[in-house]
């Protein structure tokens, strides 16, 4: 995958800062051209993962930009945190396994709306997701 | 009696304003006594599980205090992927449009004034 623009990095220590991401993701999707319920699906799990980076994380950051790949153009957003990372992976992704009181749907949901989904985490150290929403 | 509460929701809400939001309404059904409150999303672009949940508990309470909710308006791709995020909105009843969200309320509150199914 090779970046097409300077990718964007934003910090997420805040509520406010979630509603950021939200919009700057919109508007990169909007760029690419993709279809409103694309735009949507990417909005959506953007959403989620950055209240995960900020409530489970501890805070974090977020970067944001246009990736190529096998000939097509996707939105790419990679979930940073140094919090204390995700000790049981496949726990973490089943709906309703929430350990902040939440409905549990943040991570599976996430990776749903996603084309691309990776995650990466070591206890004690943190966790960075990725996911990439591709141009149909 | 049998005044309804109609909230449009406008602006990309983080999640304090919403939580807010949900315990502003709830004091406003209180104090007005209002049988019906009505929710127009139509604004909104997005609405994700905390958002969701927002709206179960608004509609949660509500009932305990013995008013009905309808939420109205939500956008088709909003719908599509709230379903996808595996968010059903069980328990809140929905509406295409304002009107059709009253014309709900009011038949409920009729129905629940003649002893009805309600």
């Amino acid at each position: 995958m090779a970046a097409q623009a300077k990718p964007e990095r934003l910090a997420i220590r805040a509520s406010e800062d979630v509603v950021a991401v939200r919009q700057y993701v919109r508007k990169l999707a909007l760029d690419l051209g993709l279809s409103l319920v694309d735009q949507t699906k990417v909005v959506t799990a953007a959403s989620e993962l950055a209240r995960n980076t900020l409530i489970h994380g501890r805070g974090g950051s977020v970067t944001v930009d246009i990736v190529e790949g096998a000939g097509r153009r996707g939105v790419r957003a990679i979930f940073e945190d140094h919090g204390p990372g995700i000790p049981d992976i496949d726990r973490a992704l089943q709906d309703g396994f929430t350990t902040a009181g939440g409905l549990g749907l943040g991570l599976g949901g996430a990776k749903r709306l996603s084309n691309g989904f990776t995650l990466e985490s070591k206890p004690g150290q943190g966790t960075r997701i990725t996911i990439v929403r591709w141009k149909a | 009696m049998g005044e309804f509460l109609l909230v449009t929701i406008q602006v990309d809400m983080h999640d304090r304003l919403a939580l807010q939001l949900q315990e502003d309404l709830t004091e406003r059904i209180a104090a007005t006594r209002a049988s019906g409150v009505l929710i127009d999303i139509s604004s909104l672009e997005m609405v994700d599980s905390f958002i969701g949940r927002m709206l179960g508990n608004i509609a949660g309470m509500s009932k305990v205090l013995g008013a009905d909710t309808v939420v109205t308006g939500m956008q088709p791709s909003v719908a599509i992927t709230l379903v996808e995020l595996g968010l059903s909105l069980r328990g809140v009843r929905t509406a295409l449009n304002v009107e059709r969200g009253m014309a709900l309320l009011r038949k409920s509150h009729e129905d629940g004034r003649h002893g009805g199914p309600g």
